[in-house]
């Protein structure tokens, strides 16, 4: 389906139609609603640049279906330009992104794409935030979805009326009504306080299990990284600098040993260029070996 | 303060000012402080009004001063909408109207009277020009800048749940430009009688500014004082439904709110 069909013009019929309108979209439904295997995404030789600027330069990327994937780097490394990319929101000046062996652009109503900030509609009430986009019946789905996120009884506050982390949910379940099959959240916590942040952990890792979608999720944590995924990517000088599998089983307790060691080695990959304090210029940028 | 209290206040504080003029005024005329001949008592204005109630004269006038101010206002505001809205919406749009409407709008439209009352005479249609002419220019302004100003990450968004054309404007770029919209509609609002007022003085045969000339003709100063006060109650009323617009079309915006929850 492409985005523009996702508008139906149905929204304006006449009631007497509305029946066998809506038993189409119902097809539509439950054609979706059984759980879907999560994208196996490839990227290969991926490139994008402004100007001057080589944001990403040749990347090859496998994520195979279903993997929960965190992607770090220092700020400015081209993280949210890759997830706009695969997201189709940029377009590429080379290199090939496919989802199951097919062009992605194939695939944009499987991909949804979370931002750092909410970006709810201001002027509309939480439960038509989440069913942007969408026709036909969507109130009970769109009610289920906020369900999902603990905000049921939210549906019909303005997101002025809503914190941080709720309105974060609320992205969460404006992107999951969707049942997409590849998940793309960029900084989605980035601006909340500890204690939400870790609410939100539980959360999207819950989410990411009773869905079983792709999730590729970037973040300036490493703890948080190490904590949430499967595999963690160090995005540095427009390539894949690190590509670390994180074997520990879950549910990981935050500040075990074994995620302390990790967390300390992608540290030091992220900032390894030069000293901490970023001074380039430091002849003693420490640097170490690539795995 | 108890809510209740609170209320009461809000409601009946902002008339005090006024009463305590009027009083004020009353007894200025009364006890021969200002000739009569200058300015009518209050109460004498009050007795004007209804002479003319009486006899029909005012409502006629007044109802023909509405029709003009609704109908070129209508006109005017979709003008404004409709090419602010092009201009705000497309690049084409913005090079081929905005500087050449933003040159128009220089000139002041009320001097074009003696032009607008060589094309059209001094009939209906001169009148609704003007006006339309008058509140055209601050709608279009304000929908062009609310446009401009929608958040570009609301729009990646939308765009990014499939949202184009129509559904993209409906859902996203209109709501996001009415307040911009709103304020272009309150301050055309108060444009509109301006230019009624000026116009009906000029040329008219009929409405509330030809009912202040032809008083004038005769030294009715209750009158024309009755004039006066009816253009600041008009225009007290125009006032309050672009804020009854703004609080049901704003609801979602805390500010327009008006304090209550939801
Ligand atoms: N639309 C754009 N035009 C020009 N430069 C851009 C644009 N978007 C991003 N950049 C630049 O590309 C680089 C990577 O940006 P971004 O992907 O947002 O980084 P990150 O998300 O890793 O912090 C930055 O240097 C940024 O300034
Ligand atoms: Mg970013």
């Amino acid at each position: 389906m492409s985005p523009s069909t996702l508008f139906h013009p149905r929204d304006g019929f006449p009631e007497p139609h509305a029946e066998t309108h809506d038993s189409a979209i119902y097809r539509e439904i439950s054609a979706t609603s059984r759980p879907r295997a999560g994208s196996h995404l490839k990227l290969e030789g991926i490139a994008k640049r402004f100007g001057k600027l080589a944001v990403l330069d040749r990347l090859d990327l496998e994520i195979p279906g279903g993997q929960l994937v965190a992607i770090v780097g220092r700020s400015g490394c081209g993280k949210s330009t890759l997830l706009k990319l695969i997201a189709g929101l940029e377009t590429l000046d080379s290199g090939q992104l496919s989802a199951d062996d097919q062009p992605l652009s194939a695939h944009r109503d499987d991909t949804r794409l979370m931002f750092q900030e909410a970006r709810l509609l201001p002027w509309k009430r939480v439960i038509d935030n989440v069913a942007l986009g969408l026709a036909g019946d969507w109130r009970p789905r769109a009610l289920e979805a906020l369900r999902e996120v603990g905000l049921g009884d939210k549906a019909a506050m303005w997101p002025a009326q809503l914190s941080g982390g709720q309105r974060q949910r609320v992205a969460l379940a404006r992107a999951l009504i969707h049942q997409p099959r590849l998940l793309l959240l960029d900084e989605p916590l980035g601006a909340l306080d500890a204690l939400t942040r870790l609410e939100m952990h539980a959360l999207i890792e819950k989410l990411w299990q009773r869905h079983a979608f792709t999730l590729l999720l970037v973040t300036h944590d490493v703890a948080e990284a190490v904590q949430l995924a499967d595999r963690v990517i160090v995005l540095e000088d427009g390539r894949i600098g690190l590509d670390l599998t994180i074997p520990l089983p879950r549910p990981r307790q935050p500040a075990s040993p074994g995620v302390s060691a990790l967390e300390t080695r992608i540290l030091h990959r992220v900032l390894g260029r030069s000293e901490p304090d970023g001074d380039e210029a430091s002849p003693h940028a420490s640097r170490p070996p690539t795995p | 303060m108890s809510p209740a209290r609170r209320r009461t206040l809000d409601r009946w504080l902002p008339w005090l000012v006024p009463l305590l003029i009027v009083l004020f005024w009353q007894w200025l005329v009364s006890d021969g402080w200002i000739a009569s001949r200058l300015l009518p008592t209050p109460l004498s204005v009050l007795e004007a009004g209804w002479r003319l109630s009486a006899s029909g004269e005012l409502p006629h006038h007044l109802l023909i001063s509405f029709q003009r101010a609704a109908l070129g206002f209508l006109i005017g505001a979709s003008i404004g909408l409709l090419l602010g809205t092009l201009s705000g919406l497309s690049w084409w749009g913005e090079k081929l109207l905005d500087s050449s409407v933003q040159m128009v709008r220089n000139v002041p439209h009320l001097a074009l009277i003696p032009m607008v009352i060589l094309w059209f005479g001094i009939d209906e249609t001169a009148k609704i020009f003007l006006v339309a002419l008058g509140t055209a220019f601050p709608i279009y302004l304000n929908t062009f800048h609310g446009i401009r100003g929608i958040d570009a990450d609301l729009m990646e968004m939308a765009r990014s749940y499939g949202l184009s054309g129509r559904a993209l404007f409906t859902h996203v770029v209109l709501p996001g430009a009415m307040p911009s919209i709103l304020v272009g509609v309150r301050y055309s609002l108060g444009l509109m009688w301006l230019t009624l007022i000026v116009a009906e003085t000029i040329s008219a045969s009929s409405g509330i500014g030809y009912l202040a000339m032809n008083a004038r003709e005769f030294l009715q100063t209750d009158v024309v004082v009755l004039t006066i006060v009816l253009y600041a109650i008009l225009g007290k009323l125009a006032d309050e439904s672009a804020r009854f617009l703004e609080r049901r079309w704003l609801r979602w915006n805390p500010a327009y709110r008006g304090g209550q929850v939801q």
